[in-house]
């Protein structure tokens, strides 16, 4: 197997392990670890304080639920469910902490449950500001951010210095960058590189330690570039509605195989939230909180900006997509409720659409297969 | 089981209905007459200051009950749903566009059009989606005004300055739409109204510590709940709950309660499903169950816990007012209160409604089931269906559910089994 193709499945395989080999491994060596639930949590907090700040995204089907069946009801998405389910089996006792923030009433709610369930850890709910068109947005945020930071401190057993955090933020942001350019080459030149993998290299971000991955995908790029592989006659789309819980690896194969070139997603949105570089004011807490509020990617989950239908059709205009899939989780309200405005947009703007729903337990995927290749044959046939 | 008998409709029922036909009245011909309509929230809502700009205040969560009431809210989910709404999202948003798509003629009258949609941001994300899709569709402003959840114990100061910006962000934005200056002297009369208002609406709530109850503290407060929610800020308001007050106090002296014979007392959380309404209460009603206290009489705000609107701390008490909803509370605080409730009321028993539609409401109420089951040994019925659509309310199978449930409830008192 070559360099970049073993890189590959060493991510694959740490995205389907839902028993966080490298958090044991930190953890075992001494370290500190702290989870965050989607989509967004500002982990460069973590990574200051010496810890290390893992992205959960729930089992991904690796879990059957049954413990959580009794805590949480069954018309609640799949993610929320195993993400429970996880704590409550004892995959999650590496970590010292979790953090949760306002993208649903259920991730939200879900930080209560945890609270309850497990008690010994830190749990943080942080209420990011939804009225990022407010002036008082960034004062608010940067004390939410210090109050956050306070606890982690706590846990972490030690004083994060302006240093540490001015350190991580650069970590992160070099992470970003290479995040950036992952996308950049899908958008420019999607046959060298599916999305299904694109995906596992850009997950591995939330689950490796932070300069490691950066090196990781540092050297992936370059390999990514030097692929011989040719264009092929593919339906190119863009994918919506997966910015929370993820869709299995499969389901994003079969959308591949079906003929599509997936050419911007919001998968796991979270690792790439923050857009442009961060401002360098002197104080790293209120660059974030900054980068937040004017820096956003625009997404289900923020508020009060230019109307996301209009961004939507620029993107795809952008990037001379032939359609747009919704791909959304089942029971996801935020992605749910924003397809009605998103397919309107786009049926006025006549871009093609085919919405597709998912859980993180399904297992059959020739249905989903079969819907999206009729939809590339009534493109690309038309 | 008791045979029950219906309630005569007294002065809290009819002068309710009264009210809301004057002030559904007052919206028809409101887009007609050129004056400003905004809609809001019930929880967080922020009225009294859309009041100092005489706008009109139009609440889609009302009139997403009222339609379930009036049984016409499926037929308007099915036309949301037939223009790409999911089966699995909120019942009262899928009301209000299909609502939008009927021409917003209503049972009740023909509801506006917005000028302004206020997202009055309270323990509900799914707020924010409804008006965003409104914008979208009525083309109307769009105004979010963020109230932070509740995360710690209380609210911290950070939180107040942060909603007091917005607020006076909002204030601008009023004064440039209707040419009307903000008074702040306007504003404190409206708030001492509210103030009034809300401290006869705590003396209401107390006197279902009575044995018996004198009223029905989730079936007939609902009812009883709505000028505070929807006209706070007028006289009217206070007037109703000062009414509302003589009545339950003439009940209590006559002990006279919402059941011929008061046998179970019970603390309700979560909202009622409203399509159904009475066969709801009647699962209940029959085992001689009163509820004491419920948390749904609380989503516009948590007066018994001490929230009130301030005259002297005009945009400060709107803001802690606003925070103090019940579901911008976190899980702990509500499941606290529910114990408290059992105990201040000395009831029997907790009943959990889980609705499918409010996630804000229903996710974590599981994990209360297990707490206070497992962990305080407090004797709690879960049930599941829905606030708005019709199609999730399975009678037979609550009716075992509640019937089995008071059944043991029963026999633990004959054999004196605690917890």
């Amino acid at each position: 197997m070559a360099g970049l193709e073993r890189t590959i499945e060493q991510c694959r395989t740490l995205v389907e392990d839902v028993t966080f080999p490298r958090a044991r491994a930190w953890k075992e060596a001494g370290g500190g670890v702290v989870g965050s639930f989607p989509v967004y949590a500002p982990m460069e907090l973590v990574h200051a304080a010496g810890m290390l700040p893992v992205n959960l995204f729930g089992a991904g089907g690796g879990v059957e639920i049954e413990a959580a069946d009794s805590r949480i009801q069954s018309f609640v998405c799949s993610i929320t469910r195993s993400t429970l389910e996880l704590g409550l089996r004892g995959n999650l006792d590496t970590f010292d902490g979790f953090l949760f923030s306002n993208i649903c009433d259920v991730a939200r709610n879900l930080s209560g449950v945890f609270a309850r369930n497990f008690g010994a850890k830190m749990v943080e709910y942080l209420h990011l500001p939804q009225n990022i068109a407010s002036s008082a947005a960034v004062d608010y945020m940067t004390g939410e951010l210090r109050r956050v930071l306070k606890s982690i401190e706590r846990l972490g057993g030690r004083h994060v210095t302006k240093e540490d955090l001015a350190g991580s933020v650069k970590a992160f942001e070099g992470n970003r960058l290479l995040l950036r350019e992952l996308s950049r080459i899908r958008a420019e030149s999607p046959w060298l590189l599916p999305a299904s993998e694109s995906y596992v290299l850009a997950r591995a971000s939330g689950l490796l330690p932070k300069e490691e991955h950066t090196k990781l995908l540092g050297d992936a790029l370059l390999e990514i570039r030097a692929r011989a592989s040719r264009p092929m006659d593919k339906m190119r789309i863009l994918l919506l509605g997966s910015f929370c819980e993820q869709p299995p690896l499969a389901l994003l194969k079969a959308i591949e195989d079906a003929g599509c070139y997936v050419l911007d997603d919001d998968l796991a949105l979270g690792l790439r939230f923050l857009d442009a570089p961060m401002a360098a004011n002197g104080d790293p807490v209120r660059s974030l909180a900054q980068a937040f509020v004017h820096n956003a990617m625009n997404s289900s989950v923020c508020h009060t900006r230019a109307p996301r239908n209009d961004w939507l059709i620029a993107r795809a205009e952008e990037l001379r997509v032939d359609g747009v899939l919704f791909c959304t989780a089942k029971f996801c309200e935020p992605a749910l409720y924003d397809y009605i405005p998103y397919k309107e947009a786009l049926e006025k703007a006549d871009i093609p659409h085919l919405h597709v729903e998912f859980e993180e337990k399904m297992t059959a995927f020739e249905q989903a297969r079969t819907q999206v290749e009729t939809f590339v044959e009534s493109v690309l046939f038309d | 089981m008791t045979a029950t008998t219906t309630v005569p409709q007294d002065v809290g029922k009819t002068m309710q209905r009264d009210l809301l036909a004057k002030y559904y009245s007052a919206l028809e011909t409101a887009n007609q007459r050129g004056e400003p309509v905004a809609y809001l929230f019930i929880p967080g809502n922020i009225v009294e200051l859309m009041r100092c700009f005489g706008f009109h205040a139009v609440y889609p969560e009302i009139n997403a009950l009222q339609c379930g009431i009036k049984k016409v809210a499926g037929d308007n989910i099915v036309r949301a749903e037939d223009l790409g709404y999911s089966s699995d999202v909120c019942g009262y948003v899928k009301n209000d566009v299909g609502l939008m798509l009927a021409d917003r003629q209503s049972p009740f009258g023909k509801i506006p059009k917005p000028d302004l949609l206020v997202c009055n941001y309270s323990g509900c994300n799914t707020f924010i989606k409804w008006f965003e899709a409104l914008a979208h569709f009525y083309g109307a402003e769009f105004a979010l005004v963020d109230f932070p959840y509740i995360r710690e114990d209380g609210i911290s100061d950070g939180d107040v300055t942060y909603v007091v910006a917005q607020l006076r962000e909002l204030i601008a934005r009023c004064e440039q739409r209707t040419g009307i200056p903000f008074s702040e002297t306007k504003l404190r009369g409206i708030l001492e109204l509210s103030r009034q208002a809300e401290e006869l609406w705590v003396q209401i709530l107390h006197l279902a510590k009575e044995h018996p109850s004198p009223f029905d503290a989730y079936f007939e407060a609902v009812f009883y709940m709505a000028p505070i929610n929807m006209l706070r800020g007028t006289p009217e308001c206070v007037d109703y709950n000062r009414k509302v007050l003589e009545e339950m106090k003439a009940r209590r002296d006559e002990k006279r309660g919402p059941v011929p014979e008061e046998k179970f007392r019970i603390v309700v959380e979560g909202p009622p499903a409203w399509p159904h309404f009475r066969t709801f209460w009647e699962l209940f009603k029959r085992w001689g169950a009163v509820a004491v206290a419920s948390t749904y009489s609380k989503v516009g705000g948590l007066y018994d816990q001490g929230v009130r609107h301030d005259p002297d701390r005009p945009l400060e008490s709107i803001a802690e007012y606003a925070m103090g909803s019940y579901t911008n509370w976190n899980l702990k605080k509500r499941a606290d209160l529910l114990r408290r409730y059992v105990e201040e009321y000395e009831a029997d028993a907790l009943v959990i409604h889980s609705v499918k539609s409010c996630r804000s409401f229903s996710v974590g109420q599981a994990d209360f089931r297990e707490e206070f089951v497992n962990e305080l040994g407090i004797p709690t019925l879960m049930i599941e269906s829905d606030l708005a659509d019709p199609r999730y309310f399975q009678e037979a199978q609550l009716r075992n559910r509640i019937d089995a449930f008071f059944e043991s409830l029963a026999q633990r008192r004959l054999t004196g089994v605690t917890a």
